[in-house]
């Protein structure tokens, strides 16, 4: 507020201190130069008279001469007035209006507006830092979820971008430097209702002083960064930084996963996936023979350790050595989009191929090269630009690695359902079988498309009646409620995944589970299921239905008489 | 020397020397109250106030609230004297005069207060 009114009064000075000079000038003359009146005595001007006859001389110069004809001397000095106040007046408003046109001043409106409109925001909302393509499917995600959200980018035009990409939630965004706590705090980070910072932009040092901002100014605010080296990583977690995500490490685990427990990787895939989108066909990477990694760059050097701890063979081709660093021995100079490298690595005798550099160009021509070779190759991709998402499909790699939705899916998950991260991680102690029946049974019970997610507490928000049902003591099993309020026979279409209570984590209880007060349920299923799960775990006609087959009598008089007839 | 506190000051002081100036005299006498130089007054006082604009110290905020004051002073005085030589006819009779004089006697006083907070900024840049 105060920038402005000090930006507008400091420029407009000079103006003023030149109308106000000009006018006196022009008033004083008015007064001081004789003239006629009607009977032709001599006659001046009052200053009251000249100063309204200079107020509309000088913005209309549509006038006459009052209240008498004016003498040839008067004429000569309203003539050199009119010059003057004009020029005066043009000064002042040319002023104003390259005022209003300075980026100065406009960047102090805009980031004053942006300030009021998050300071003004009661509901939860997440800030997130830099508006790339990570940010941008994230804050789409969040949006269509209903979830409030602020931005924060350094580029102008991606923070224009908001207002053309149709979001389904309003979006306060700033076109500032994050890296300065200053513009963080404007964008709520102390604010109450602050649920989490997002700190995903491309550069790793931002991201680390985001990080150090939030814990400082908010200490008990969720932070979540992406980082993609190890010194980052750990300075980040030193400070207590919540989650840290790392594309290249995270979509190396993921190739680990597929390789060993390949159900368990399709239902990560699945339910991880962004609402609407279509199931995944499930892979199967080669787990035994030699894998080419083409690049040895951050993506690269995450893969080569993770595949070397489990105990499989690499060759690793790289063009630049000198700027990468040396890579295990054994390896061959050159990009690999041309057949001679790709032979002397050895794609004759490969099960696998990895291209991972960070250009999509020669990504693409690796692929293209090692299919012609090699048509049976499984191939993985790293694509670096959405934009290039055409291309990509055309040349149909078996695993496409991209960072950006990498991340986001990532972190699309830590804040809405932290409880599926924690499900995978105890799921991957189970053996593959196992996940390969919840394969089997949501293919079963649900339909083609990705489904819901989401987490349930039985509290009296979320299921009041039930909350009444175990207070009194009655035991609830899981396969009683999971039923169709219309027809009871029915079972609905959703699955309980895990049940969390007091700590401890039960992972896909059976029908028989006795529900317990405070229990927090994974769910997924169709949506269709979730209403009416809400109808069954809140209101007690339904509940009453589903566990016993009849209607509970609900008014007074109703519940009276019934009571007497039993 | 920095121009612009000779400039600053310089008005400071002429809007109270002329407002002194108009202000002195026999407070219900039109002979002794010249009507230039209440218009003197006025364009001085309006310039030094314009001088204060989107100064951040707090001593430039309170020389810009005692300008305001005077200026609303002045302007009063002004009105009075329109209405009562232009619009009612009444003219510069005794009772005028006083209120006129009266008013810009008031300005005078914050002009005076603009000053003394000069002089203390002045000694305080001093030490």
């Amino acid at each position: 507020m105060n920038n402005i009114v000090f930006l507008i009064m400091r420029r407009m000075r000079l103006p003023l201190l030149t109308l106000v000079t000009v006018y006196a000038i022009t008033v004083l003359g008015m007064t001081l130069i004789p003239g006629r009146d009607a009977d032709g005595n001599l006659w001046h001007m009052d200053i009251f008279h000249a100063f309204y006859f200079v107020s509309f001389m000088s913005t209309t110069i549509g006038f006459g001469e009052i209240p008498y004809a004016f003498s040839d001397a008067q004429r000569l000095w309203v003539t050199f007035s009119i010059y003057v106040t004009v020029i005066a007046w043009l000064y002042a408003i040319g002023t104003i209006i390259s005022l209003l046109q300075d980026k100065t001043f406009q960047r102090a409106v805009a980031e004053r507006l942006f300030a009021r409109k998050v300071r003004q925001m009661r509901e939860p909302f997440y800030l997130v830092c830099g508006y790339g393509e990570t940010g941008q499917t994230l804050v789409r995600a969040f949006t269509e979820r209903g979830q409030h959200v602020v931005v924060l980018d350094r580029d102008e035009e991606r923070i224009a971008m908001i207002q053309l990409q149709d979001l389904r939630d309003y979006v306060p965004a700033l076109a500032a430097d994050a890296r300065h706590p200053l513009h963080l705090q404007e964008a709520g980070l102390p604010h109450p209702a602050c649920a989490g910072v997002v700190a995903v932009t491309d550069d790793n040092l931002t991201n680390l002083k985001i990080a150090i901002t939030s814990k400082l100014l908010h200490p008990d605010i969720k932070v979540i960064c992406r980082a993609d080296s190890r010194d980052v990583e750990d300075n980040m977690a030193s400070f207590g930084t919540d989650e840290i995500v790392d594309p290249f490490e995270t979509f190396a685990r993921h190739l680990v996963l597929a390789l060993q427990m390949p159900c368990l990787y399709l239902l990560q895939r699945w339910l991880g996936g962004e609402r609407g989108a279509a199931l995944e066909e499930p892979v199967y990477p080669p787990a035994e023979g030699r894998w080419l990694v083409c690049g040895y760059g951050r993506f690269g050097k995450a893969m080569v350790a993770r595949l070397a701890r489990e105990g499989i063979d690499i060759t690793v081709v790289e063009a630049r050595p000198d700027i990468t660093g040396e890579p295990p021995p054994g390896y061959v100079l050159g990009r690999g989009t041309e057949a001679r490298t790709l032979r002397e690595a050895g794609i004759d005798e490969a099960v696998g191929l990895i291209a991972g550099t960070d250009d999509d160009a020669n990504n693409l021509s690796i692929v293209m090269t090692a299919r012609e070779l090699r048509p049976d190759l499984f191939v993985i991709l790293r694509q670096n630009h959405s934009e290039n998402r055409d291309l990509v499909q055309a040349v149909n790699a078996d695993m496409v690695m991209q960072p950006s939705a990498i991340i986001a899916e990532r972190i699309r998950v830590l804040l809405a359902t932290p409880m599926l991260s924690r499900f995978f991680s105890l799921a991957v102690h189970r053996e593959n079988d196992w996940a390969c029946e919840l394969i089997a049974r949501l293919i079963a019970l649900l339909g083609d498309q990705v489904p819901l997610v989401r987490e349930l507490q039985i509290n009296v928000t979320h299921a009041n009646a039930l909350l009444r049902h175990l207070q009194r003591g009655e035991v609830v099993r899981l396969g009683e409620v999971l039923r169709d309020p219309w027809q009871r026979e029915r079972k609905l279409c959703c699955l309980v995944l895990m049940v969390e209570r007091r700590g401890e984590h039960i992972l896909v209880p059976g029908d028989d589970f006795r529900v317990a007060a405070g229990d927090r349920l994974l769910v997924v299923g169709q949506e269709s299921a979730f209403t009416r799960l809400a109808w069954n775990l809140g209101h007690d006609a339904a509940l009453d239905y589903v566990l016993t087959g009849r209607p509970a009598p609900q008014g007074w008089l109703w519940r009276r008489l019934t009571r007497g007839a039993r | 020397m920095n121009p612009e506190k000779v400039i600053f000051g310089f008005f400071i002081v002429l809007s109270l020397t002329l407002n002194f100036g108009f202000v002195l005299g026999e407070i219900d006498d039109p002979a002794h109250h010249h009507v230039y130089e209440l218009f003197a007054v006025v364009v001085v006082n309006l310039i030094a106030t314009i001088l204060k604009f989107g100064d951040r110290s707090q001593m430039g905020a309170v020389l810009l609230a005692t300008s305001l004051v005077a200026i609303m002073q002045l302007f009063a005085a002004v009105l009075v004297w329109v209405m009562a030589v232009h619009v009612n006819g009444v003219g510069l009779t005794e009772t005028v005069t006083a209120s006129i004089v009266s008013l810009s006697a008031g300005a005078m006083l914050a002009n005076v207060v603009s000053v003394i907070l000069l002089i203390i900024e002045t000694v305080m840049l001093r030490r």
